[in-house]
């Protein structure tokens, strides 16, 4: 199994996330954001964390143009799997795999903490591993977090089971608490909270490494 | 030539960042401020003949969000 992290200049989760996706059995090439091309046999693609070109213009929005996001793009659309967590899911929002978008956190300032995490949809290879309803502990860290969509998205959005994560106690303003959302294939998460940052003792917090293992596992039965 | 480019968030979109610079004008003693919306203005150098479709383009495609920020284009 193999797992592809990209690389944009002012990424700074892509290790720890790659190492997320080794400790869960995957093999995993780090990719530059001027590549274009995906290595073959990729199972998954990773977008990791960080302030990729210094989030000028939009977070995401500079990514979201490389060249190396059009492959991802186009590897969404053969029906592969991709993880955007934070900036990668800015990225991916604003590639317009993902719906909505992600402004300035309501109370205006950078948030880095643990937050609850509500399970909201087991029914995807990346949230198998948690029981819906379930509340796991995660860190975000991030200064626009904030997901918006229009009320006829998000109603969408709820009705086809599509957000996987709900934060228990809103820090950042998002619309109806939501925290991740999957695509309408439910083969593409994006979400702001960080389970890379909670995958080992060390870090005192293991509560993500569900979340790669169960995908791992899912991608071995594919 | 030259195109100037104003993106600001829809209505109905919260703006915190306005939000606080009217806080902060109220805090100055600017009683009279009732909403303030905080844009970006991008100035754009274009090649003689450019068109305004050319540049509608720029802005669908990198310059704004039209999930949640509307656009204007003045060419000078």
């Amino acid at each position: 199994m193999k797992a592809a992290v990209i690389v944009f200049p002012g990424s700074n989760c892509d290790r720890d996330l790659a190492e997320g996706f080794r400790k869960a059995g995957l093999d995993v090439q780090m990719v530059w954001h001027k590549d274009t091309a995906l290595p073959s046999d990729i199972d998954i693609v990773g977008i990791p964390g960080g302030f990729s070109f210094g989030d000028y213009l939009r977070c995401g929005a500079i990514a979201a143009n490389s060249p190396i996001c059009r492959e991802v793009k186009a590897h969404v659309e053969r029906g592969g799997y991709a993880l955007g967590i934070c900036n990668g899911f800015q990225v991916l929002t604003e590639t317009k795999i993902l719906p909505g978008a992600l402004l300035r956190n309501g109370g205006l300032k950078y948030i880095c903490r643990t937050i609850g995490l509500s399970v909201a949809e087991s029914q995807s290879i990346f949230t198998r591993g948690y029981e819906a309803g379930e509340t796991i502990r995660i860190p975000i860290a991030h200064h626009d977090g904030n997901f918006t969509a229009d009320a006829e998205t998000l109603d969408m959005l709820e009705a086809e089971g599509r957000v996987a994560f709900r934060y228990t106690d809103n820090p950042n303003g998002s619309d109806r608490d939501i925290a991740g959302i999957l695509s309408s294939n439910r083969r593409v998460l994006g979400m702001m909270p960080h389970p890379e940052r909670a995958c080992d003792p060390a870090q005192g917090n293991e509560d993500g490494a569900r979340l790669f293992a169960h995908l791992t596992a899912a991608l071995a039965e594919a | 030539m030259m195109a100037r480019v104003h993106v600001m968030l829809k209505d109905g979109v919260l703006d915190p960042q306005g939000e606080a610079v009217r806080h902060a004008l109220h805090g100055l003693g600017f009683d009279g401020v009732g909403g303030v919306r905080q844009g970006k203005v991008i100035e754009i150098e274009l090649a003689e003949g450019t068109t305004e479709a050319t540049v509608t383009e720029m802005c669908e495609q990198l310059l704004a969000n039209t999930v949640i920020e509307s656009y204007s284009i003045e060419l000078i």
